[in-house]
């Protein structure tokens, strides 16, 4: 019950393929039949986990895009030198929710829901993380952070580790056992692919919504479908040689619309909860209704962009606060529609940004580019709480925070205890995981 | 230094093994016969040398025989087409900060003038924000040119070592010399490749891009030597890591200052190094000599070429050249000959590969998987589709994996099954659908495009000969398989028919836009 919906529909295709091919009429109908039936199953089977195995694991990253303010996410009123640095836009005391066991430091009001998680055991986030030399360009910090490479070049780390990992999700169509295949190792919720996600050989599938992810060409006539489908979904081909070119697009054809139909069907599911309006959370609820219907997707991206707050970017109420509501909020509906799936176990979730901004605000009532920041993980399974301390606000290098954890450890901390992957080939170079999960 | 991805495998495994397609690898280097050279042939030569054509273009190779069509790809410069010039685009974007501008910074610096000091970070980031304004004009400048240029040979070649000598704007930050370098690329294009590797390490944006701008005596910077000798010139296994450090050596000094090579002796390390055998106080010229005597250079070139024009080949790093087929193997070692035979001079080896009976073997004929840009610019040039909108086809090939100017790494691209994923095969046949029909892709303002496409002046040649033909669905469809797949097998005009009968068998403008969306949306379409 549990194996690939990709696996166990191609089967059926092969088998029927060439007798399909003369009633071309019916092969949609068929399909999409039956991949609606393969996900009714799977629900009817409540969860799609299989516990204990860490291929079930999946990780999903929620990029804060722009800049994030950290120093008003996580907000150090204890510190003197805050206020002094933010006459205008600082949170004040008594405004800042309070996290038990955390000293001087708090949640920015708007976050109400990420106090609730972290109350639940749900959250944990680690200060001050960054690199050394920090670069404040938008374009190249987020490539730095997207291929873990100081000079921001290379792969994605994602696509690094989806391009080492063979087993068990695999990397599609490229010459792997079809027992293992996955043609959707990663899926990213947007028009382009994150570097992250790209690597050498692994590419994630994008889209904006699902329903893009097809063929625009049957909805310009009707009458296009039928030959369409006739001709991808053949799968082989008589007097095709299987080790041929030819041979190995028409597989990729027949993953693609296998793949694509998995997808449609899977976010035709109404979502268990009720999300809030914003867009990232559009995102996550298409990402937990995919979960739900049991993809074998290992990595999820989702991008929530407009951090970059130069001017009029408020304190407690505002640009700011706005932004942060819409991302906490929809984390927890997130994780609340994972629950009542039972598959919140599975899922670990990261926020990051390029970085966080400088400690003074500017004259418009903005912060500029700066440098360390937090960085968020949620989900049961994570040690809850702080990890490590909070960057001084004095000890400032050209007005900016001096980084406490390099953001590839924390990678690595993904890497080696969620994926239970070795990081090293992964980050092309030893750091030191940050222990991000409870101790088994 | 090059990033070794952790598995790199999948790409051309299967091609390794040879008969790909079924049919046998035959076929020597030497001539083809003209009487073999027809439609197939030269719609095949059309396509790999170039990037496809119309009918009427297929015809009038075929009827020049092998010998002429092959001459007029190779001798472009004999084609009229608008030169490119210096001062197309701005040199002065990301130009060094002045004397006084940099008096200026350390001033502030000195001072602790924090507003000075921002308002230099602004400046400088708005230049990096206009610079990649200018590179996004550069991608969209190459594609326009590609898809225009009746010198299609000399496009091809010019990506073709921008592959090869794989430069990314994403690490230089500098569009002027990315500009600089591609008219290297084409200046050189068939050529000779000693003056392309002569030119390269005096090349801005490489020498940047491999960090040799700061290498120097002391302490030199492997990382150009290693990829010259790794990847450039000859290929692991044919040089130590010794003859790298010393190699290295030579090349210190070896820098830019704005957009030109400078050799600044006073970093360049003049003692005596010893490379590849060779011992003496080299410098990077020398590198550069030394290197084009190992008969590795001629092998890698030849291999490289064969394997973009001829058939996908395993990395050079995992395969034996014993393990290729046979015929394959001679071919290459012929090449490589030929090359060295002429010093170089690439034009005598495509000669020698596009006249060959080797190159027309049944096998490779449409079992190369097209690149994103042949795609593109193939399906513009051989359906004569409207281009409609730059910008959308550029985004679209960044998404199907090649970025103009933003190689991967300095690999360049895989090429070949790299190219193919469920998700680059939806784009693949969306800007087929959006090129057909101005439907837009996701995302984009979903405003109808004006410009109509008309296909009826494909159906002219089939008009010429028959004007009954034209009429015939069953006709037509076989005529426009063979012009878009070089081959029109029942299974494929089954659902063209079945198709056209649901519309009463009418053949009018939709009906034929129809019949292409289906032909470009087949898994065979993808092949050249």
């Amino acid at each position: 019950m549990n194996r690939d919906a990709n696996f166990y529909s191609r089967r059926l295709f092969l088998r029927h393929g060439l007798v399909l091919s003369s009633a071309a009429a019916s092969i949609p109908a068929f399909l999409s039949g039956s991949a609606e039936a393969m996900v009714q199953r799977m629900l009817a089977a409540g969860t799609t986990s299989i516990p204990g195995v860490p291929d079930d694991h999946i990780l999903v990253v929620v990029q804060l895009g722009g800049g994030n303010d950290g120093l008003n996410t996580v907000v150090p009123f204890g510190m003197d030198a805050y206020y002094k640095a933010r006459p205008g836009i600082g949170i004040q005391a008594r405004d800042v929710l309070r996290l038990s066991g955390a000293d001087g430091v708090g949640l920015h009001p708007a976050l109400r829901s990420l106090k609730e998680m972290h109350d639940n055991g749900l959250l944990a986030i680690a200060q001050g993380v960054g690199y050394p030399n920090p670069n404040r360009s938008h374009f190249k910090s987020m490539d730095i952070w997207q291929t873990a490479d100081l000079a921001g070049t290379g792969d994605g780390w994602i696509g690094r580790y989806i391009d080492a990992e063979c087993c068990g999700f695999g990397k599609g169509e490229s010459g792997k056992p079809e027992d293992g295949a996955n043609s959707m190792p990663g899926v990213a919720i947007g028009r382009t692919a994150p570097l992250a996600m790209t690597g050498r050989s692994a590419k994630p599938v994008s889209f904006e919504t699902a329903d893009l992810f097809r063929w625009s060409g049957e909805d310009i006539h009707d009458s296009l479908r039928d030959p369409y489908h006739a001709m991808n979904r053949r799968g082989e081909s008589e007097g095709v040689a299987s080790e041929s070119n030819a041979a190995f697009l028409l597989r990729t054809a027949l993953d693609a619309q296998v793949s694509s139909e998995t997808i449609r069907a899977a976010v035709r599911q109404q979502p268990l909860v009720t999300y809030p309006g914003a867009a990232v959370a559009r995102d996550l609820s298409m990402v937990a209704r995919m979960i739900r219907a049991g993809l074998k997707t290992r990595v999820y991206y989702v991008n929530h962009g407009g951090f970059d707050t130069h001017a009029g970017q408020g304190g407690a109420q505002g640009r700011h606060a706005q932004l942060l509501t819409q991302w906490a909020d929809s984390i927890k509906a997130f994780y609340e529609d994972l629950k009542k799936q039972g598959n919140d176990s599975r899922v670990l979730t990261m926020s990051f940004s390029e970085f966080g901004r400088r400690v003074g605000q500017n004259a418009s009532q903005g912060t500029d580019h700066g440098t360390a920041a937090p960085m968020f993980l949620f989900g049961p399974m994570v040690k809850p709480g702080l990890i490590g301390d909070h960057p001084s606000l004095t000890d400032l290098d050209q007005g900016d925070l001096k980084y406490k954890i390099d953001f590839r450890s924390v990678y690595a901390g993904i890497l080696e205890s969620w994926f239970k992957a070795d990081s090293k080939p992964v980050l092309e170079g030893t750091f030191k995981p940050t222990p991000i999960l409870k101790k088994a | 230094m090059l990033k070794q991805p952790a598995d790199r495998s999948n790409a051309s495994k299967p091609a390794a093994r040879g008969e790909g397609s079924g049919a046998k690898v035959v076929g020597s280097m030497t001539p083809i016969a003209p009487e073999k050279f027809g439609f197939d042939q030269a719609r095949h030569l059309l396509w790999r040398a170039g990037f496809g054509g119309t009918s009427r273009q297929i015809q009038t190779l075929a009827s020049w025989g092998p010998q002429r069509a092959v001459e007029y790809l190779l001798n472009y410069d004999q084609v009229q087409f608008e030169s490119v010039a210096a001062d197309r685009f701005d040199k002065d974007i990301m130009r060094p900060a002045s004397a006084e501008e940099r008096r200026m910074a350390a001033d502030a610096r000195r001072r602790g003038d924090e507003d000075t000091l921002a308002r230099i970070q602004m400046e400088r980031q708005r230049r990096e924000r206009l610079d990649r304004g200018q590179v996004s004009e550069m991608q969209k400048w190459w594609l326009k040119r590609m898809i225009e240029t009746p010198r299609p040979l000399e496009e091809r070649m010019t990506l073709f070592w921008h592959g090869h000598f794989a430069t990314s704007y994403r690490t230089i930050e500098n569009s002027y010399h990315m500009y600089l370098q591609n008219q290297l690329f084409r200046s050189n294009a068939t050529g000779n490749f000693a003056n392309l590797l002569f030119g390269i390490i005096r090349d801005p944006a490489m020498i940047a891009y491999l960090d040799n701008n700061d290498s120097r005596k002391g302490r030199a910077n492997e990382n150009l030597a290693r990829e010259i000798m790794e990847l450039f010139s000859l290929g692991i296994g044919n040089y130590t890591e010794q003859d790298i450090k010393e190699g290295a050596r030579a090349l210190t000094g070896y820098t830019f200052e704005d957009d030109a090579f400078s050799f600044q002796k006073n970093n360049h390390d003049e003692g005596s190094k010893r490379i590849l055998g060779r011992t003496g106080n080299f410098d990077g010229d020398d590198f550069v000599r030394i290197i084009l005597e190992q008969p590795a250079c001629s092998r890698l070139i030849a291999r490289k070429l064969y394997h973009t024009f001829v058939r996908e080949l395993p990395p050079l790093e995992r395969a034996e050249d014993d393990e290729l087929n046979p015929a394959v193997r001679t071919a290459i070692r012929d090449l490589a000959q030929t090359l060295l035979n002429a010093k170089y001079e690439l034009k005598p080896m495509l000669r020698r590969l596009f006249l060959s009976e080797h190159f027309y073997s049944p096998a490779f004929l449409n079992e190369q998987i097209k690149s994103p840009v042949q795609l593109v610019v193939g399906a513009v040039r051989s359906l004569e589709t409207p281009v409609r909108d730059l910008s959308i086809l550029n985004d679209a090939l960044d998404l199907m994996g090649q970025n103009l100017f933003y190689p991967p790494s300095v690999k360049g691209w895989d090429g070949g099954r790299s190219w193919i994923n469920t998700s680059t095969l939806y784009v693949r046949q969306n800007i087929m659908a959006f090129l057909l029909t101005g439907k837009r892709p996701v995302g984009y303002d979903p405003s109808a495009e004006t410009d109509r496409y008309d296909p009826m002046p494909l159906l002219a040649d089939l008009l010429e000969t028959d004007s009954d033909a034209a009429r015939d669905p069953s006709r037509v469809a076989d005529y426009l398989l063979k012009l878009t797949l070089g081959r029109a097998p029942a299974h494929t005009r089954e659902p063209l028919l079945d198709f056209l009968r649901k519309h009463d068998n009418q053949l009018g403008p939709d009906h034929l836009r129809g019949l292409l969306l289906i032909i470009t949306a087949m898994p065979e379409y993808q092949l050249c």
